[in-house]
């Protein structure tokens, strides 16, 4: 029970960045943008939040650079995609070849420079209850941060105009604009604040995970975080679920491997992606609640008729 | 007249020619695995890279390609390499090595070197580091330094050398104290700092207090400095990271090997080998021993000095982990069973893939 | 100002044909301005990039290897997106196709036999459509997510291999390196001409381009495809199943992965290795797009990408271009190719936006 409460925190480190990026790429996939560059922004986002932190000292400086470069970078792939209609797949695609690359020449000279930690800040009066304080209170502020959007995003689709304006561009593009919505514009801002979300990711990565920059640190949690979103049927709240459950799991078979079970480690280490797609297969089985909540013009280009 | 002038200019060519060959710097190319500053294994050789360029000067210029996956892409590149002029190519990587095989048969001209490998050719010669004489240190350092009497052990994938640190770091940990026990954790990555950070927590979780790594990245050490607890750096000095948590490092210093295979390419006595130099030629180094006792020091310090006068870690009586004897009373381990070795010592409580 | 985009009546054949021009001469300006700004000399990198891999039989031999497994598995995923399966585990059927397929070289390398290299290939194939039938079964009679399972079972064959060659296939004189033997002669996939370097599988991949070409355009097949790729209410009124394509798309698919993975295995790195592909699968869908899913232009796609990896290597040993460079200008070259592609189906304006709301307002 212990060793179990110990390995929390750690699990909601791990869990975090998954989170983050999955939470965001919810959004632009509920207003029918299909991004797979996800990986991409996330690194932009670890190098600029690294960088911004060197610059000026401050973790927070350097969280801010990460969200607004992964917006930024997002951006590049909203011009391509969403005004010139080029294909959503590739573009994403060649997004995190483009990410992957210039984040190692953005970062060329901050390789084997220790970085700033961004420190935990424990919530007065919460953090002093026993058990449940340390695990849940004292945390930084990018684990805050997450479990904030979850909710955030959750209340603005199911509970605000514009969030139910932005699920029925994703689910017809074409009624939603004969009804006046403007579905380039809110595509744009979705596929923005996806980009700030993985950019927020990737300054976790750099800032609290692992305070350090290194080429490739995001290491495929990109690709997890896609899907991640799949396996929530795009659904906020299981967002938060599919990755605790691959953060467990993940941190759970280090722990067996550390106990000395004798298993071939590379079984251990498939766990967390078989366990995402036998926990898919159990709650796919509804039909009707996932064709309910997947975005019907997932992907599909979309050109006003004038 | 004509004549005359052709052979003026043939002779004036034959001239420049031989004087190019005097003067003409050597080309020495190397072939990544991963990027030249991935902050561990590539670095160390890049890093090397730079040393070979700054003690030759103008007598040799470098290149490089790096981030060069193994099979048909590094059989490729070895290629280009040849083709380009380069005199000598240095594979840094153990997964190149069919590919140099291969490509040092096409190019009987040019000179290649792997490293940590085992085929060799009239011009392929190989070349390593006896790294598990640095672990047998560590693993010293570790039995004095630990209060719970066990280290948490992060690895990436089981190839021997990575066994042999292993054996090495038990065989030195055990002379101290001979219940020692390590527990044992693959990420199955060489590089991924998140992975190895959760490795270390969760080591740590369950109660280690030290933590030796042979996967590339100092976060398992962060993870370390954070916690108040201790580790090793790899590849090179990671103090920086950690400068309360690092007790020592295994640096890889390639560099005077190149610059030596360098220089005998230069004065035409380079021949091909299997090269396997340790602490005592300074292929590899400790970085400073810090954040211990003066007694450890000067422990760790006494048994450097003594593996430099000719101490094998892999010295007898040593028994292996399902009980049989391997190695007698004062036999030492043969290099043939250690570039391939695949068991444990007694003591370690992991099992290898069969 | 803004951009504005119509969409055109027909098809530009005009456009179709001149975007990668378009395309190509915008990289070579923007790459240009990038090197310059390096501090390298923009003439020598885009001719490392474009122009010498293309000089020399031994460059095109590699070109062709490199770009073999691309094509293949691109030509494959085509009837997959065109059908709109979202198969994006190729990565991973390559490599079951790839274990599949050396079960006989490396568990009875003695056997020899006329027969040994058409049975390797034809396992390879089995192996990648087996592997490509889990994400298939798992969507058609579980309904759950093919992203998601097909991207999830791509780790879990790499660590499957990797375990495979460190242990129970692990070559027995071989240090206890992991590796599996080397295939004996008669499972090497042979040179196309003797002397050359590229194996069979270019060859294979462009009559599997042909081939799945032909399929697309001029069968029922290939109209079933594109029906039910449009719409799946659509191809049900037509009689058609999607149930059916999803099993006959992944399976296809798969199949051409598989062959990839056996081919570069027994043709080029001839031994099984922890990692045998630098991310074919996931380039491949790339290539797929960039081809417009027509096979035939898949084949131009893939060897163009080809080009810039060989591209980028040159300039690293010729300029000393540093690889992430390498990685930048190819996303370039991705991104204008795609944004090109615009000009075939839409015209672009740039209109004030006075004048575009003085329209909205007239409407």
């Amino acid at each position: 029970m212990n060793l179990f409460l110990a390995m929390l925190p750690t699990i909601m480190t791990a869990a975090t960045p998954l989170l983050l990026a999955a939470v965001g790429e919810l959004v632009v996939e509920r207003s029918g943008v299909l991004n797979l560059g996800v990986e991409g922004m996330m690194i932009i986002g670890a190098v600029t939040a690294f960088a911004g932190a060197q610059a000026t000292g401050s973790p927070y400086a350097g969280m801010v650079c990460g969200i607004l470069a992964g917006a930024a970078f997002s951006l590049l792939f909203g011009f391509l995609t969403l005004t010139l209609v080029a294909n959503q797949v590739a573009t994403g695609l060649s997004l995190t070849i483009l990410g992957l690359g210039l984040s190692g020449m953005i970062g060329d000279s901050f390789v084997g420079t220790p970085g700033i930690q961004m420190g935990a800040l424990p919530i007065p009066g919460l953090a002093e209850i026993p058990v449940v304080g340390p695990i849940l209170f004292s945390h930084d502020l990018i684990f805050y941060l997450s479990i904030l959007l979850v909710i955030a995003v959750h209340w603005f689709l199911f509970r605000t105009r514009t969030g139910l304006e932005l699920r029925s561009i994703g689910d017809n593009h074409d009624s939603a604009h004969a009804l006046g919505m403007g579905v380039i514009r809110v595509r744009y801002l979705a596929v923005m604040f996806g980009g700030a979300c993985a950019g927020l990711a990737g300054a976790q990565l750099s800032l609290v995970y692992t305070p350090q920059w290194t080429e490739n640190m995001t290491a495929g949690r990109g690709w997890i975080a896609l899907a991640l979103v799949v396996f929530a049927s795009w659904r906020p709240v299981w967002v938060l679920v599919g990755a605790y459950l691959f953060g467990a799991v993940s941190i759970g078979q280090f722990n067996a491997q550390a106990f000395g079970f004798g298993i071939p480690s590379q079984f251990l280490s498939s766990m967390p992606y078989l366990a995402t797609v036998v926990v898919l297969v159990l709650i796919s089985r509804n039909r009707r609640l996932t064709l309910m909540n997947t975005p019907a013009c997932l992907g599909k280009p979309f050109v006003p008729d004038r | 007249m004509k004549k005359l002038l052709l052979a003026l200019t043939a002779s004036l060519g034959m001239i420049a020619a031989a004087q190019a060959q005097d003067k003409d710097p050597t080309l020495a190319c190397f072939v990544y695995v991963g990027s030249h500053n991935d902050g561990g294994y590539s670095e160390g050789h890049d890093k090397a890279r730079l040393f070979l360029q700054k003690e030759m000067g103008d007598e040799v210029k470098t290149k490089y390609v790096e981030n060069v996956s193994e099979g048909p892409d590094a059989t490729r590149v070895l290629q280009q390499l040849a083709r380009s002029g380069c005199n000598i190519i240095f594979a840094t990587s153990f997964g190149f090595m069919d590919s140099v095989v291969k490509v040092a048969k096409q190019f009987p001209d040019v000179k290649f070197e792997h490293a940590t490998g085992y085929k060799t050719a009239d011009n392929l010669a190989t070349y390593n580091a006896r790294f598990y004489e640095g672990r047998y240190i560590l693993g010293k350092i570790a039995a004095k330094k630990s209060k719970t009497g066990t280290a948490g052990y992060i690895v990436s994938f089981p190839i021997p050398e990575v066994v042999r640190g292993i054996d090495s770091f038990m065989l030195g940990a055990q002379s101290v104290n001979p219940d020692f026990k390590i527990k044992i954790v693959w990420v199955n990555t060489w590089f991924d700092p998140g992975k190895e950070a959760d490795a270390a927590k969760a080591l740590f979780d369950q109660g280690v207090d030290i933590i030796v790594q042979h996967t590339d990245s100092p976060a398992p050490l962060q993870i370390a400095e954070k916690r108040g607890k201790f580790g090793f750096g790899q590849a090179s000095d990671m103090s920086k990271f950690a400068p309360d948590a690092q007790l020592t490092a295994i640096v890889d210093h390639w560099g005077p090997y190149y610059v030596q295979r360098v220089k005998a390419l230069r004065d035409g006595t380079w021949k091909s080998q299997s090269s396997w130099e340790g602490l005592k030629d300074k292929i590899l180094i400790m970085a400073p021993y810090e954040n211990m006792s003066a007694d450890t020091k000067k422990m760790a310090e006494e048994t450097e000095q003594k593996i430099k006068d000719g101490f094998d870690p892999f010295t007898g009586p040593i028994t292996k982990q399902d009980g049989s004897v391997w190695l007698k009373k004062g036999e030492t381990a043969k290099d043939e069973t250690l570039l391939g070795l695949n068991f444990y010592v007694k003591g370690v409580d992991d099992k290898l893939p069969q | 100002m803004r951009l504005e985009i119509e969409r055109r009546a027909t098809r530009s054949s005009l456009y179709a044909a001149l975007s990668p021009f378009i395309a190509l001469a915008l990289t070579v300006v923007a790459g240009g301005i990038m090197f310059a700004a390096l501090g390298k000399d923009p003439f020598s990198a885009l001719y490392s990039f474009f122009i010498a891999p293309l000089t020399s039989a031994w460059s095109l031999n590699q070109l062709a290897i490199k770009s073999a497994p691309l094509i293949l598995i691109a030509v494959g995923l085509s009837v997959c997106f065109s059908s709109r399966n979202w198969n994006i585990g190729a990565e991973g059927q390559f490599i079951a196709g790839a274990l599949m397929g050396s079960i006989l070289p490396v568990m009875a390398p003695d056997w020899t036999s006329p027969l040994l290299l058409p049975i390797i290939l034809v396992l390879g194939m089995v192996g990648g459509a087996l592997y490509a039938a889990i994400p298939a079964i798992l969507k058609a009679e579980f309904n759950a997510n093919e992203i998601l399972s097909s991207l999830m079972l791509v780790y879990v064959a790499q660590l499957f291999l990797d375990w495979t060659v460190r242990g129970p296939w692990r070559d027995p004189q071989g240090f206890n390196f992991p590796q599996t033997i080397q295939f004996s002669d008669s499972a090497t996939l042979p040179p196309i001409y003797a002397g050359g370097a590229a194996h069979w599988g270019f060859v294979f991949a462009l009559v599997a381009a042909v081939v799945t070409w032909f399929m697309l355009r001029r069968t029922l097949k290939g109209f079933e495809i594109r029906v039910l790729g449009e719409s799946s209410r659509a191809g049900r009124f037509a009689g058609f199943s999607s149930r059916r394509m999803v099993y006959f798309s992944f399976l296809f698919s798969g199949a051409l992965a598989g062959l990839a993975g056996i081919c570069e295995v027994s043709g080029a790195i001839n031994q099984l290795q922890p990692v045998i592909s630098p991310g074919y699968g996931f380039t491949a869908i790339i290539v797929a797009f960039l081809g417009r899913l027509n096979p035939l232009s898949i084949v131009v796609a893939g060897l163009v990408l080809g080009l810039t990896y060989l591209g980028g290597e040159a300039a690293q040993i010729t300029i000393g271009l540093s690889e992430k460079v390498a990685r930048v200008f190819q996303g370039f070259l991705l991104f204008f190719v795609l944004g090109c592609d615009t000009l075939i189906l839409y015209r672009i304006r740039l209109v004030s936006s006075r004048r575009a709301s003085g329209e909205e307002a007239a409407q």
